[in-house]
């Protein structure tokens, strides 16, 4: 039953991943090598889509993730399991916010959550990363020099400085995706 | 019933009208739920949107979530979230059906190929971001090298190291500051 077994994947990554959209992609690594429902190259794919286009980035990542992975009704299943957690926890909070608020147990377990989240992502990433800059392949048949892929890293390299320095780091995300894209034709990124 | 639907509709404009999500979603809801319903003060959108970062979950969904239940209670909450999500669903759906007709043309391979080396860069200014505000002394330092290392290194599940670190945070704190 692939709609119960999305749904079941999405509640507890709705569950587990604190601090938003990005918090979410360490669960859909580990969800790509156990159920092989996406490769991380679709990941990567699924959150350019999702960061611009409108909606919150987790539930846009969690539409396009069932939606390849079972059409319509996988989308709708993966969706509903990613918000329903964050609806329960914030109807129980709610109920007791001034006590949240003041916790001091809350507050120290959030204390360790948040460089643990920030840790989960930065090991989600790398594998990522390696995929887009290194070819170990080439490596291997052409010396050192043919383990970077260069054109890849002199347009992350503009991107790190156009997106951290000067006026174009206010400019929304979808105008550097958008130029990748371009960049990406332009240059033949992928060999084709 | 019509102030569900109401409630709805004003989410599903938030949802729709605002790209990226997070905090991309503050002016709009400062707008449409202080401004223009009086549903909240600016002060409660604001410890909606602290909480909702650091409870489990869409933060926007959080937002949305406690919006609707302090205007009608649990349907409300309900229907609020039904709108925040509706606006993706429809918008995602299509993209993702045309890319599944289209990911053979070398264009289109390309242009993800370009786009992929955009996303390593967001990641990493969004993991910037995330370690500043996160990594406020030496034992955070350390949570954050520990589950580093121990999520790139094993095949773990992700939700063993969120509840380890949570019980260090407390155990942490603990040491720290003896009650």
């Amino acid at each position: 039953m692939i709609y119960l077994r999305l749904f079941l994947e999405f509640f507890h990554t709705g569950l587990f991943s604190v601090g938003g959209g990005y918090a979410t992609l360490p669960f859909l690594y580990n969800m790509a090598d156990r159920t092989g429902w996406f490769t991380a190259a679709q990941i990567a794919d699924m959150l350019a889509v999702s960061e611009s286009t409108p909606g919150p980035i987790g539930v846009n990542m969690a539409t396009y993730a069932g939606y390849s992975t079972a059409g319509i009704g996988g989308a709708l299943a993966a969706t509903l399991g990613l918000v329903l957690p964050s609806m329960i926890v914030i109807l129980i909070v709610a109920a007791f916010l001034q006590r949240f608020r003041q916790s001091r147990w809350v507050d120290a377990a959030f204390y360790g959550l948040r460089p643990a989240s920030s840790g989960l992502i930065c090991a989600a990433a790398l594998p990522v990363i390696g995929e887009c800059f290194l070819r170990p392949a080439a490596w291997r048949s052409g010396g050192p020099a043919e383990l970077f892929e260069w054109k890849a890293v002199a347009l992350a390299a503009v991107l790190a400085v156009l997106t951290n320095i000067g006026p174009t780091k206010r400019l929304h995300p979808v105008w550097f995706l958008l130029a990748s894209a371009a960049v990406g034709i332009g240059l033949s990124f992928a060999g084709v | 019933m019509k102030e569900l639907a109401e409630i709805f509709w004003t989410f599903v404009r938030v949802g729709a009208l605002t790209l990226g999500g997070g905090y991309a979603m503050l002016p709009l809801l400062q707008r449409e739920i202080v401004e223009k319903h009086g549903w909240a003060t600016g002060e409660e959108l604001m410890d909606w949107f602290a909480i909702g970062q650091c409870t489990p979950g869409v933060i926007a969904v959080n937002s949305a979530t406690f919006a609707g239940r302090k205007v009608r209670g649990i349907p409300g909450a309900i229907a609020a979230t039904l709108g925040m999500i509706a606006p993706s669903l429809i918008i995602i759906i299509m993209i993702a059906a045309v890319l599944q007709n289209f990911a053979e043309l070398p264009a289109v391979q390309n242009a993800f190929a370009g786009v992929r080396v955009c996303v390593c860069v967001m990641i990493v200014n969004a993991i910037v971001k995330l370690l500043k505000k996160a990594v406020v002394d030496v034992p955070a330092l350390c949570i954050y090298l520990a589950v580093f290392a121990a999520g790139a290194l094993t095949p773990l599940p992700p939700t063993c190291f969120v509840v380890l670190a949570a019980i260090a945070g407390i155990v942490v704190r603990a040491v720290r500051r003896p009650a």
